[in-house]
């Protein structure tokens, strides 16, 4: 059996660019993601799942799989032994559907058996009797009610408004665009993967799992089982990226129930098509803004419709919604507004978390209206954003003052300040793979045109409207080395690096070692809302501080100095107003200290019926300006380069920082020019790695960033998350610089080739 | 299962027995799940992504495209079988040093990948990385880290001349 330990290494202290403890375990191929796990005498599991978008299930027969060798158990919904039902915020997504499915891929059952082969025979074998109903595929019918209700709950799983300020405001300058979203998928490399090893006499499971949310998944699981929390025990099996993906239950439940019910290990793997179809997306939204202005350029007020498609199940998307809807003005001042959101409940796949959570929606609704607003007032893109650009201390639309540091401003500067790519148009040399298109040598250079385009975002960090948010770590100094403990999942952002950063300044030792991430400690929160660095760094900050201050008491009584006095040097301990200097490794000798620290941030307000309150934690800052090449009549386009200044707060490993900015940006890129899961009548067509596109290194241009250091005083090390903002603003630089190339509006993403090349779109 | 037979793979120069396995497993199924070998990942099933990236005969193929049993008598080469445990490369080095590594799941391909191009192409242009290297996804860096991990490996080679 693998876990996840990781050994300490000597070195990097906060601001280094340390490499990460697990690096050389992941090159080398010997690092245990979750899909690597297994034990002796382990079954397969694998899931039946509809092929309707909307139907009710009028038999299930599993008589002709039972007759296949090799099956040990099929579970249905009838199996559930707990809650036939789980949901990050509402409970409203079975286990397993019982008399209706609502999506395509939606779980009817699951089998165990000796091999993947045997699985995928059983479960063609069960035969699944349907009456087809009607599905409810455009979000507007779920609005409007002329759909019935498909579950429940009904077909509206959120409506907020923000009304604030003069709602008859008429500006000299006006300007309006309708804007389009495509669903957008996560698309982690490391598929859905689980090990359950049940407990003696079915008492209880154990779960090794890529997750986010090591306890959130575990009260989800145990009351879908019928167990008391502390019978579930989670373990974080290495994470293959997340991105928004882990966050919702996908295999979590059957696998501990098939598990349970055979009485043998059981591991899940996902295949590339049933993960498109296994976990939540990014909501594919509309968004109307209408922008009142002066004839100068500023800002007077905002109109603005949005509605974000929910798909079959709630999953995050009434918290989504409210990151859409209070983001609506995005990094510019706006005194007036009326907004009106919808998060609604379709036959669509089900949508929640995705780098970005919302604010990708609006941003690149109110970008695009930047660009109108100065083209209107004959601005130039830099010029218009400067103008109305917030600082700290103005107020949002919602009423909340904007307390973090906010150098909007000096983002858009610095990103202005980059140099533009030397790169002629259509790139050096005459090489074909410079050429939008590449190799396809279908582009011809004389017909290509270049154009810059930017976006700037800001974004929430952390989680709001009155969530109690908090981390848990526990510090333990034994001889001068340091043992951290935490459930903060690690899922390829750098978190394990960090801790180790944060205990080695503090403490002034060289060797810290990580606990597996596991639930014998309490919660880290989720590894998402760009929260970890802020949170659960504050945590391990907490801890050690606390042990640090036993440590000074301890030196302190041995020589006959108040600890107050004491400080910790580089590897030392050290009198601040006299000579005692004794290594921290040699103070500890001999002692074990041990402290846990619960890192809460400060409280948040539910929005009330008119959008207004103080919901949101904190925010950061980002501006991005894209460069790109266009073949009009191909519809082809190249990204030449694509430049960035944000507000990290500090960069408490810059190498990381870097990372989460260029990995973020590729994300962006893809949503621009690339990525979407296309549904047709509720059906996807695209479930595959041959037809949803990701960006390749060729479709990635070079990255120039600045980073915009100002310790935030609310930020317990200073830093702010930086993981989401570079996927936010620049989706619609790019589009922008597209637009610019070719002189027309585009008002969809992904831009399409037909939507640049033919006339309509 | 009826559709079984075995065969002998040759696996980072040494010989391994297959038993009893159904003759649609993939070389990646096999390699992971009968030989042990769990650094080859696969992310897609299909040869679109190179996380499974393996050599045979010196050639870098996606093993998930591979059928284990028509790979015998084929000299196959592993992320294991690229250095000792504890002695990375010079390109494994550069990975970690260089930030190129996140999650990881998309690494051991791409070392494979990194290391045929530079065993081939020993001073590659930023072009010639890129399009080498364009099988390969990864979907959290952005690729910039691991352009350059490549490009400090081939500098520090040329350097070493």
């Amino acid at each position: 059996m693998s876990t996840v330990t990781r050994e300490g290494v000597l070195g990097g202290r906060l601001g280094d660019s340390t490499p990460r403890p697990d690096g050389i375990a992941k090159v080398q191929g010997s690092f245990a993601f979750s899909g690597d796990l297994s034990a002796d005498g382990f079954l397969w599991g694998a899931t039946l799942r509809s092929p309707h978008p909307y139907a009710r299930i009028v038999s299930i027969d599993l008589t002709p799989a039972w007759r296949i060798d090799g099956v040990e158990a099929i579970v249905t919904a009838t199996d559930v032994p707990g809650k036939p039902t789980y949901g990050l915020i509402s409970s409203d997504q079975p286990v397993f559907a019982d008399d209706v499915v609502r999506y395509v891929g939606e779980p009817i059952a699951a089998v165990a058996a000796d091999h993947p082969e045997t699985c995928r025979r059983a479960l063609e074998a069960i035969v699944v009797e349907y009456e087809v109903l009607a599905p409810l595929t455009d979000p507007e019918g779920a609005i409007d009610g002329t759909h019935p209700p498909i579950h429940p709950a009904g077909n509206v799983i959120r409506h907020q408004r923000i009304v604030t300020g003069d709602q008859s405001l008429i500006g000299d300058v006006v300007v309006e665009g309708t804007y389009e979203l495509g669903m957008q998928d996560q698309a982690f490399l490391g598929l859905e993967a689980a090990l359950a090893l049940p407990d003696p006499g079915g008492t209880g499971v154990e779960l090794f799992i890529a997750t986010q949310w090591l306890h959130e998944d575990r009260g989800q699981i145990a009351a879908c089982l019928n167990l008391a929390p502390e019978q579930v025990r989670l373990t974080l099996g290495g994470v293959g990226g997340a991105f928004g993906a882990r966050e919702d239950i996908s295999l979590q439940v059957h696998t501990c129930l098939l598990a349970l019910r055979t009485g043998r290990p059981v591991r899940m793997a996902y295949s590339r098509a049933e993960s498109f179809l296994g976990h939540v997306h990014r909501h594919p939204a509309t968004v109307w803004m209408r922008h009142h202005a002066t004839r100068e350029g500023v800002i007077q007020r905002i109109e603005a419709r949005m509605v974000l498609d929910g798909g079959a199940y709630a999953s995050t998307s009434s918290a989504v919604l409210i990151n859409a809807v209070t983001h609506t003005q995005g990094p510019y001042r706006c005194p007036n507004a009326t907004v009106d959101g919808y998060a609604v409940r379709t036959n669509n796949l089900p949508c929640g978390a995705m780098r970005g959570f919302g604010v990708v929606q609006a941003c690149f609704a109110h970008e695009g209206q930047m660009d109108k607003l100065a083209a209107a007032c004959g601005l130039d893109p830099v010029e218009i954003r400067l103008l109305n650009a917030m600082e700290t201390g103005d107020a949002l639309i919602t009423g909340q003052l904007i307390e973090n540091v906010a150098p909007v401003a000096e983002c858009i500067r610095q990103t202005a300040a980059l140099p533009l790519p030397d790169t002629p148009v259509g790139g050096h040399d005459d090489d074909p793979m410079h050429l939008p298109g590449g190799a396809g040598l279908t582009a011809d250079r004389s017909h290509i045109r270049r154009g810059i385009g930017w976006g700037v975002a800001m974004k929430n960090l952390m989680y709001s409207e009155g969530f109690d948010d908090y981390s848990t770590a526990r510090c333990r100094l034994v001889d001068g080395v340091v043992s951290l403990k935490f459930a903060a999942s690690e899922v390829g952002q750098g978190f394990v690096v960090l801790a180790q950063q944060i205990a080695r300044t503090v403490l002034g030792v060289d060797d810290v070692v990580l606990e597996p991430i596991d639930t014998t400690i309490g919660s880290s929160g989720s590894t998402s809302a760009s929260r970890q660095t802020w949170m659960s760094g504050g945590a391990v900050d907490g801890a050690c501080r606390l042990v640090r201050e036993r440590l000074f008491e301890h030196v302190g009584a041995l020589n006959d100095i108040e600890p107050v006095r004491l400080a910790i040097n580089g590897r030392d301990v050290v009198d601040t107003m006299g000579s005692l200097r004794v290594p921290a490794k040699v103070a500890s000798a001999g002692l074990v200290f041990e402290e846990t620290f619960v890192h809460h941030h400060r409280p948040t307000e539910e929005l009330d019926e008119n959008g207004q309150g103080n919901c949101h934690t904190a925010f950061a800052f980002v501006a991005h300006r894209a460069v790109v090449d266009v073949d009009p009549e191909l519809g082809l386009v190249k990204v030449v380069q694509v430049a960035t200044a944000q507000d990290v707060g500090m960069a408490l490993n810059p190498m990381s920082v870097i990372g989460q900015i260029e990995g973020g940006i590729a994300q962006g890129l893809g949503l621009a020019v690339m990525e979407e899961l296309i549904l047709a009548d509720g059906k996807v067509r695209n479930a595959s790695f041959t037809d949803y596109l990701l960006p390749t290194m060729l479709d990635m241009p070079p990255v120039v960033a600045t980073l915009i250091e100002h310790p935030d005083p609310m930020a317990p090390l200073g830093a702010k998350g930086v993981g989401e903002p570079p996927c936010i603003s620049s989706t619609p630089a790019i589009v922008a610089a597209i637009r610019d190339a070719i002189g027309r509006d585009l008002w969809r993403v992904p831009v399409r080739p037909s939507d640049i090349c033919l006339p309509n779109g | 299962m009826a559709e079984n037979q075995s065969y002998t793979l040759h696996v980072n120069g040494l010989l391994h027995d297959v038993r009893d396995a159904w003759i649609g497993e993939s070389l990646l199924y096999v390699l992971r799940e009968r030989l042990g070998m769990l650094g080859s990942k696969g992310a897609c099933e299909q040869g679109e992504c190179g996380s499974c990236s393996v050599l045979v005969d010196d050639e870098l193929v996606c093993s998930c495209l591979v059928l284990a049993a028509s790979a015998t008598g084929q000299q196959i080469v592993t992320i294991e079988g690229v250095a000792p445990l504890g002695s990375p490369t010079d390109v494994q080095q550069a990975f970690v040093d260089c930030g190129a590594v996140q999650c990881g799941f998309c690494t051991p391909g791409l070392i494979m990948a990194a290391h045929a191009l530079l065993d081939r192409t020993p001073q590659p242009t930023d072009t010639e990385i890129r399009e080498e290297l364009s099988g390969n996804i990864c979907r959290c860096t952005g690729y910039g880290r691991i352009i350059e991990a490549v490009q400090r490996v081939a500098v520090s080679r040329t350097a070493q001349q």
